[in-house]
């Protein structure tokens, strides 16, 4: 599924939307999208989305919570877990120099950001994935901060809002990685006993052991508008089928469609939308 | 000896192989010719003497050589062990462990997936245990196989899975899976009929089941489709079978950005997909034992050695009271994952 996942996510969104991760310094900013010019402050108050297109660029999880939270109640918690390299994985480079060097690049530990929020001035629990580390992959950091993350809104009798966006299981824990899906499964099995409510983001792109596990089995599942979201990436899926693949599959509006996505909500509603469901069934 | 599908590091043992029934055809030969003679009570034939000398060395160099060679296989040997075609699968160690099987087909939503086969059965001594036995199938025929995808099962195969083992919940019988998968389908109909919610359901719901379950990996333990039907009390690996979060083949083809021979030894060893490796991680509780020279040498064998196994666990499991069961299964998957933990001050902002 990693196969999948990692091959795919890599790539840009849509063949007819060249360059749009490379989003260049300064004022301006070429959308990567519809390649018109953008004031960066704009796009900023925009969360990230095209004002011209509505390409929803993807962001940190970080930026992720800024946008979700009510300023200043984000209480961030977990963030001592620390990846290690249970397998010493070797493939061109060692997993060791991969992690240092993704830990420079990002300034986390890991691939995820979890905590305590309000939104709109409901109480939450939150874990989001950041694609800027390690294409977002599932190692046991991952796993770990997303079932404490269960655990925490279990006892606390808290909504929760998990935000996925990743390429998958992590390989280069193995294993090790597959085992996050079962144990972020089981915790949410306790979850759902609990009566707890599970939102479930899915935002682009979002494959493999993380759709596979805990980001399809939300009670309402969410997904933003063109985010990519599957199983198998298409490329595999490709390869396997040897037929040109439907305009916009796995796309967010081909798995509403599909019955798998309750809602594709732009980025813009999103705290609203969320505020409103916890509204109906939160306790 | 039957044709023999060929791995290369097989092959002096095949070649050996081949010459053992080659002198066991001459002795025979010349037993019956002595016997046709009428000579059976002259003391010594010197050829048939000479026959079975060389016959008993052979076949004990072939012994030596076939345990030599098992004892010292790579992870990517291993991998093609796995794969060897006269490999028992699911549906032989279901005619060869069971007293009775009783296949229950399709999910009821979609179709009846045949990569995933389910049914209740009895197994062990007579009248035999009652189990609700769930495998995957990869076929053995060319039609089967690309009925069954190779293995590869849709959305309605985890359903129909998942379906099974609620049955046996609700009736008490314990669950048996039998793990053999190179991956879940990766396909457009998977895809529009939500392949990764059946496995998620599959995995969530499996970690409640109040009945206790077990599960083999006999073959291939291809990532989420095999863990899939793997959320078990007693997880155990047949000896040459893999377990991974992705195939050698597609691992090489991601991070060495090539699958080749090379590449795909060095991603089977990098990945840890070994029964013994698996083993250390945690990962599972125990290794089958196969015979030497692999469970494609004989099925029987492996059988034996496989029933074993699930009648002992399920013994143990049927003792243990149903909520300590399940707390210790969701501690069981609780506590697998490698990390430090650092104890920094919240941070807030
Ligand atoms: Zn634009």
């Amino acid at each position: 599924m990693t196969q999948a996942s990692t091959e795919q996510s890599g790539r840009a969104v849509n063949e007819n939307r060249p360059q749009r991760r490379s989003i260049p310094e300064g004022l301006w900013l070429r959308c990567a999208s519809c390649t018109k010019m953008i004031y960066k402050r704009h796009l900023e108050a925009s969360l990230h989305v095209c004002p011209e297109c509505q390409f929803h660029h993807r962001i940190s999880a970080s930026e992720r919570v800024k946008q979700l939270a009510d300023p200043g109640t984000f209480q961030e918690m977990f963030a001592g877990l620390t990846p290690c390299d249970p397998l010493g994985f070797k493939d061109l480079k060692s997993y060791k120099d991969r992690l240092l060097a993704e830990q420079i690049k990002t300034g986390s530990l890991d691939a995820v950001k979890a905590g305590r929020l309000f939104i709109k001035g409901r109480e939450a629990m939150v874990a989001c994935l950041d694609l800027t580390f390690m294409m977002g992959s599932m190692g046991s950091v991952v796993g770990e901060t997303v079932t404490r993350a269960v655990e925490e809104a279990t006892a606390s009798n808290l909504p929760l809002i998990v935000v996925s966006c990743s390429g998958g299981a992590r390989m280069q824990e193995s294993g090790l990685s597959l085992m996050q899906m079962a144990k972020t499964s089981a915790a949410l099995a306790r979850f759902d006993d609990a009566g707890g409510l599970f939102i479930s983001v899915l935002t682009d792109p979002t494959t493999g052991g993380v759709t596979a596990s805990f980001a399809m089995l939300g009670d309402i599942i969410l997904a933003e508008p063109g985010a990519l979201v599957g199983f198998a990436g298409p490329r595999v899926i490709q390869q396997t089928i040897r037929q040109e693949l439907p305009e916009g599959f796995q796309r967010a509006e081909f798995l509403k469609k599909s019955g798998i996505v309750d809602r594709v909500v732009p980025r813009g509603q999103l705290r609203s939308e969320i505020a409103r469901l916890i509204d109906y069934a939160g306790k | 000896m039957a044709t023999f599908y060929q791995l290369d590091f097989e092959k002096p043992i095949v070649e050996l192989e081949r010459q053992i029934e080659a002198a066991d055809n001459r002795l025979k030969a010349e037993l019956a010719a002595a016997g046709a003679t009428g000579e059976e009570s002259t003391p010594i034939n010197p050829t048939i003497a000479t026959l079975q000398v060389e016959l008993a060395k052979m076949r004990e160099r072939h012994a030596a050589e076939l345990t030599a060679t098992y004892s010292r296989l790579t992870p990517w040997d291993t991998v093609r062990v796995a794969r060897h075609p006269q490999r028992p699968q699911s549906r032989e160690y279901i005619s060869m462990i069971c007293r009775d099987f009783a296949e229950l087909h399709g999910d009821r939503r979609y179709g009846d997936d045949p990569a995933i086969v389910s049914g209740f059965a009895r197994i062990g001594p007579s009248p035999g245990i009652k189990v609700m036995l769930i495998g995957h199938q990869k076929g053995k025929e060319t039609a089967e196989k690309i009925a069954c995808h190779f293995g590869c099962a849709h959305p309605e195969g985890y359903r129909k899975a998942l379906l099974k083992m609620k049955l046996a919940e609700k009736f008490g019988v314990p669950i048996v899976t039998l793990v053999d998968t190179p991956g879940a389908y990766p396909g457009l109909g998977a895809e529009q009929r939500g392949q990764a919610e059946a496995i998620a359901v599959n995995m969530l719901e499996m970690s409640r089941l109040r009945t206790p379950i077990v599960s083999v990996v006999i073959g291939e333990g291809g990532s989420g489709g095999a863990l899939g039907i793997a959320v078990a009390d007693r997880v155990a690996m047949m000896q040459h079978s893999w377990y991974s979060v992705i195939s050698p083949e597609g691992c090489a083809a991601i991070l060495w950005k090539e699958a080749n021979e090379q590449t795909n030894q060095a991603a089977a060893r990098s990945l840890k997909l070994t029964a013994a490796d698996n083993l250390s991680l945690g990962i599972i509780n125990e290794i089958i034992p196969e015979p030497v020279g692999g469970a494609h040498r004989d099925q029987r064998g492996a059988a034996t050695n496989l029933l074993g196994w699930v009648l002992a666990r399920l013994n143990e499991l049927s003792r243990v009271p149903m909520d300590e069961l399940l707390q210790q299964r969701y501690e069981r998957f609780r506590k697998m994952g490698s990390y430090l933990e650092s104890h920094a001050e919240p941070q807030a902002n």
